[in-house]
């Protein structure tokens, strides 16, 4: 299909810098279609879901930073309530350390009065058993001397009076005899 | 096509080195007529990527989730290339927002164009041919130029030649080089980067094309054939270098549209 004369005038050598009118015509053209598509359509497009995208990107960060501050947040909480709560064992511990304390000190009191009441009953007792051992002593004691000293003697010592007194004069001294032995 | 009919056209034996008008295909519509005549593949191409440009970020974008499908993670990456890289890092945090549209566009216009110079049959870089390349640098020149008088009045043109803080003195020889400079060579150098390397990457696929076929086809010597394999291996070499430089130039055209326009919303700035 290529004739002499195509190649004849292609061999001629065409200047590369002339313009084929033509040409500038249909890329002016063509390029100022594409720029109207561009403007009208693509771009905003591109913008719009661009802005789009910042704004989920933007509003992503504000609700990670909400919900850090609310973690944040409840995490101080915590950690208030967990400081109370040691305050509050603290407390407790040390009022219950007191208060042990204190029962232990009533305890010990109470246990003191005790055996002093005790002690000072148990005196009483023995005190009233010895005077009542010393009476009954005296009673049977003088009976017994004085039926012993009667069963030697004879009748004599049946006056009551004189025998009574003598029974008294001898206990006396035996009683002196005895507490000059304890404190000797 | 062409590449391949010109050794057989003045079979002498030896090799015709392709020249620039074979990047100058016939026209399709009407089909075959001579190249400028009528609609050519390349006008073809430049369409086929509005298309396709079109298509595929709408796709992309028709039902958009916050959290991004593999199709629209890939189309947001271009965007926030154009958006982010290119219009945020130039032109500021305060200017570059109603850029973006235009700076994106730029930017997917011309890296598809390049990279259908990379694609089989396609192969033809359509900012190879210097009319396209005009035409998007001519755009971007004119934007600048009235965002320029827009955003500082005629005081704009005093603005962009006058440069402040330098010797009176100077002036009348600086004044006319930044005339040149800014007004001349900037939208000269703007077109010619892009179509210039374009060209000379199509150029090393047609030679090694023509090179290869005429070494394996037209030699009847086995060794001088084997050269020809040797040709094809170094051209998938000179391929991957290419597509970097394709990808690179649509990145520069748009980081210089953004320093550009910076330059005329800043006029008053140095």
């Amino acid at each position: 299909m290529i004739t002499a004369e195509v190649i004849l005038a292609a061999s001629e050598g065409a200047n590369p810098l002339l313009p084929n009118p033509w040409e500038i015509l249909v890329t002016a053209v063509a390029f100022a279609v594409l720029l109207f598509v561009v403007k009208k359509f693509i771009a905003p497009t591109f913008e719009k879901s661009y802005t789009d995208r910042v704004e989920a990107i933007e509003g992503g960060i504000e609700k990670a930073e909400e919900a850090q501050a609310e973690a944040n947040a409840l995490l101080e909480q915590y950690k208030a309530q967990l400081l109370d709560a040691r305050t509050e064992a603290n407390s407790i511990r040390e009022s219950a350390r007191a208060e042990g304390a204190q029962i232990l000190a009533d305890l010990k009191e109470k246990a003191a009065e005790e055996s002093a009441r005790i002690t000072a009953q148990a005196q009483v007792q023995i005190e009233s058993e010895r005077v009542a051992a010393v009476n009954s002593l005296r009673n049977e004691v003088g009976t017994l001397a004085t039926q012993l000293a009667g069963k030697i003697v004879g009748e004599a010592l049946n006056d009551d009076a004189r025998s009574n007194r003598v029974v008294e004069r001898f206990l006396t001294d035996l009683e002196n005899q005895a507490n000059a032995g304890v404190s000797k | 096509m062409t590449a391949f009919a010109l050794p057989m056209a003045s079979n002498d034996g030896g090799f015709i080195p392709p020249t620039i008008s074979d990047t100058h295909l016939p026209d399709i519509l009407p089909w075959m007529a001579e190249y400028g005549t009528g609609l050519g593949k390349q006008m073809v191409m430049i369409i086929l990527s509005v298309v396709l440009i079109t298509w595929f970020f709408m796709a992309a974008i028709r039902n958009p989730k916050l959290v991004p499908g593999k199709v629209q993670f890939f189309a947001e990456g271009f965007y926030s290339f154009a958006r982010n890289t290119v219009g945020r890092d130039i032109m500021g945090e305060k200017n570059f927002r109603p850029w973006v549209p235009l700076l994106f566009s730029v930017f997917l216009f011309v890296l598809l164009n390049n990279l259908f110079g990379a694609v089989p049959f396609l192969q033809l870089p359509s900012f190879s041919h210097a009319g396209s390349a005009y035409a998007i640098a001519l755009i971007i020149y004119f934007t600048w130029i009235a965002v320029g008088v827009q955003k500082h009045g005629i005081r704009f043109f005093k603005l962009a030649v006058v440069p402040s803080g330098v010797p009176g003195w100077i002036l009348p020889l600086l004044v006319p080089l930044e005339i040149i400079s800014n007004f001349i060579v900037r939208p000269l150098t703007h077109s010619l980067r892009l179509m210039a390397t374009m060209l000379a990457g199509h150029m090393i696929v047609v030679l090694a094309a023509s090179g290869a076929r005429f070494l394996m086809t037209e030699q009847d010597n086995l060794l001088l054939q084997g050269t020809g394999v040797a040709v094809i291996i170094g051209f998938v070499a000179m391929y991957g270098l290419e597509l970097l430089i394709m990808v690179l130039q649509a990145f520069v055209f748009t980081l210089l549209t953004a320093i550009y326009i910076q330059g005329s919303l800043e006029a008053d700035a140095h």
